[in-house]
């Protein structure tokens, strides 16, 4: 970590003591060049223009994000490209924590230079925790649907997986429905990535065995009783699965989003990702800023790069499928080879409502521990 | 002034210990906007949390006994050699190195060795047509705890059991022997009560080192938080909006609560103990 001088240290930390705003001209922390406070701009606009808010984050030099695997949706080029377009450090923290910890370290971490700058979210946890958020609108902004955007740009989905079968193609067969993993053939083989009273994927997984049991989103019980009936028949693998487990043949069978099982397929060639026919499970991820930025200027930018052509496609190209994907199909920017690898996007697809997520919760909370007991 | 010297370790556990403990139990009686609530503690009397309590409690007991009816066993072995000798010395390192063996690489050895794809489950598959794993994998559920957990009790036994049964004085058995007892009086009426409180003292040690044991879980355990540990990594981390996290605050009290109970007989069974020792 560079250090900021002390002078404007101790201008930060004067402003912050005595509310005093800051003079046009200094070049105190926040504030660029030309005099714009970056903390409180809205849009590239704010700045001038784009190459004025290029300019603010490249003084900042520096952007702090936070929980980004490399293997996940293409998140390692993705900060490969930021670093080298911009020319701004990147610094990557705690890549494997959930949604919940990316808002406890914007506590914890508030006021300091190592808090993050920018939130990938799960919804449920997005929605609860506006308060933490900037509004910002990127200069692609109309051409993400009305439905996936908060209407100040406090929250925007960025891209969602399906949810899929991951399997070892050289012990399985690809599975066509959820009752061939019922099968003897599948003993103790099936894990599901996560629990899904703690995680998303997993969440999400219990979301998909409903619809594709023909139960509805109202009531996760299909869902949850299809795990019932996969523990029963002593299939459900109660490991956490992650790469390693999946490179060493612990767990041959696993339900997650495509993007994860396609990015496995580099690290495990046998490795198959199997989108189920039928209704198909989805779930947006959520870009935000943190309204405590401490490089707000490089935040906007960060928000910027994720909604550009070229990183949407970088998502595609991961098996995730970006929010501009319908707009830039229409504008013949989608990356066709890398549309076509991810199956292109499922016909019919559904997702959990607010309500819906929140009753699934409840019943999971008492339900989920009866399937394993 | 006789009072100086434990200031720098006072101030580290008051830092490092106390206040920590103090803030993580106040905000199981606060709500998320810092209002005062007693919601969280009512928490606990969730059925899910109460059978979570009840499992901490009975595989903490399960391998406390087992370890330390192993760890007794092997010391009472040790005693026949030489204090000094190389036996005694590499058994005694080996328990200390394996007492801290624990956590994600304890989980990883157990996962590589008697995993579903480890080394000695596919030998005795298919040399011996063995399937450990015909009534589903139990390696990661509750069961499967009790093995890896074996792994780092009996070494802490051996630890904590050994200088009890060095305390045992060869005068005494002679004396037995003289008056005419048998080896079996002599455990019987001499030895055994002279070292049951150290006995129960460490089994009490042992209790709270598995009840307090998480990573271990964690890397084995991913569906359902069949213990109290799992249940706090739950309220803390869930991100599907399932749980509040001040409930890991309540959680952590009723955790304290076993805790202080067992610690409290513990070091009044230390002081029965101790009375042989001098």
């Amino acid at each position: 970590m560079k250090r900021r001088p002390l002078v404007a240290a101790s201008a930060a930390a004067l402003v912050a003591v005595f509310g005093l705003t800051a003079c046009s001209g200094g070049d105190s922390a926040g504030t660029a060049a030309n005099g714009v406070d970056a903390a409180t701009a809205t849009s590239a606009d704010d700045f001038g223009s784009f190459d004025e808010l290029v300019a603010a984050a490249q003084a900042e030099g520096e952007l702090n994000v936070i929980a980004l695997p490399e293997t996940w949706a293409n998140y390692g080029a993705i900060i490969q490209g930021f670093e080298d377009k911009y020319g701004i450090t990147v610094n990557s923290a705690s890549p494997d924590v959930s949604s919940a910890e990316e808002i406890q370290a914007a506590d914890n971490l508030k006021g300091q230079d190592t808090a993050p700058d920018v939130f990938d979210l799960g919804t449920a946890v997005a929605l609860e925790s506006t308060d933490y958020f900037a509004p910002y609108q990127v200069q692609t902004w109309d051409d993400i649907p009305a439905e996936n955007k908060e209407e100040s740009g406090l929250w925007v989905n960025n891209y969602t997986g399906v949810m899929s079968i991951g399997y070892d193609s050289d012990k399985f067969e690809a599975p066509t429905s959820l009752d061939d993993l019922l099968g003897s053939e599948y003993a103790g083989s099936v894990a599901l990535n996560g629990n899904p009273t703690e995680a998303g994927a997993a969440f999400a997984g219990v979301g998909m065995a409903t619809v594709q049991q023909g139960g509805s989103l109202d009531d996760f019980q299909t869902g949850v009783d299809f795990f019932q009936e996969l523990n029963d028949a002593g299939n459900f693998l109660t490991v956490d699965p992650t790469p390693a487990t999946i490179a060493q043949g612990e767990t041959p069978v696993v339900i997650d989003w495509s993007f994860n099982n396609i990015g496995q397929q580099a690290e495990t060639p046998s490795w198959e990702n199997a989108v189920l026919p039928g209704t198909a499970y989805v779930s947006y991820y959520n870009e935000a800023i943190n309204a405590d930025a401490p490089h707000p200027a490089a935040a906007r930018l960060w928000m910027e790069w994720i909604f550009s052509d070229e990183v949407q496609n970088l998502y595609l190209e991961a098996g995730a499928f970006p929010v501009r994907l319908a707009a830039m199909d229409e504008a013949g920017t989608v990356d066709a080879d890398a549309l076509e690898a991810a199956g292109g996007l499922p016909e019919e697809q559904v997702t959990a409502t607010t309500e819906e997520t929140e009753a699934a919760n409840e019943l999971l909370a008492t339900e989920w521990p009866k399937v394993i007991s | 002034m006789k009072w100086l010297g434990l200031t720098p370790f006072a101030l580290y556990v008051l830092v490092f210990l106390a206040v920590p403990t103090v803030l993580a139990i106040a905000t199981g009686f606060v709500d998320t906007d810092g209002t005062f609530t007693l919601e969280n503690v009512a928490h606990l009397g969730d059925p899910v949390v109460l059978g979570s309590f009840w499992n901490s409690i009975w595989v903490s007991g399960l391998t406390a006994i087992i370890g330390g009816v192993l760890g007794a066993l092997l010391c009472v072995a040790l005693t026949g050699s030489k204090p000094g000798g190389v036996l005694r010395r590499v058994i005694d390192a080996a328990s200390s190195v394996l007492a801290q063996f624990g956590g994600v690489m304890l989980a990883f050895a157990f996962i590589a060795t008697i995993g579903i794809q480890g080394l000695v489950t596919v030998l005795l598959r298919d040399a011996l047509d063995i399937d450990l794993y015909a009534d589903g994998v139990w390696l990661y559920q509750l069961p499967g705890l009790i093995l890896p957990y074996l792994y780092f009790q009996v070494p802490l036994m051996v630890i904590v059991f050994l200088p009890a049964m060095e305390g045992l004085r060869r005068e005494w058995a002679e004396a037995a022997a003289t008056l005419g007892g048998s080896s079996f009086t002599y455990w019987r009426r001499i030895a055994a009560p002279i070292l049951a409180p150290s006995f129960l003292g460490s089994l009490l040690l042992l209790f709270a080192n598995a009840f307090s044991s998480y990573a271990t879980a964690a890397a084995l355990i991913s569906q359902g938080a069949q213990i109290v540990p799992l249940q706090i990594r739950g309220a803390l981390i869930a991100e599907t909006g399932a749980s509040r996290a001040n409930t890991a605050g309540a959680l952590a009290l009723g955790m304290i609560i076993v805790m202080v109970v067992v610690m409290a007989a513990y070091s009044l069974l230390q002081r029965r103990a101790a009375r042989w020792q001098r």
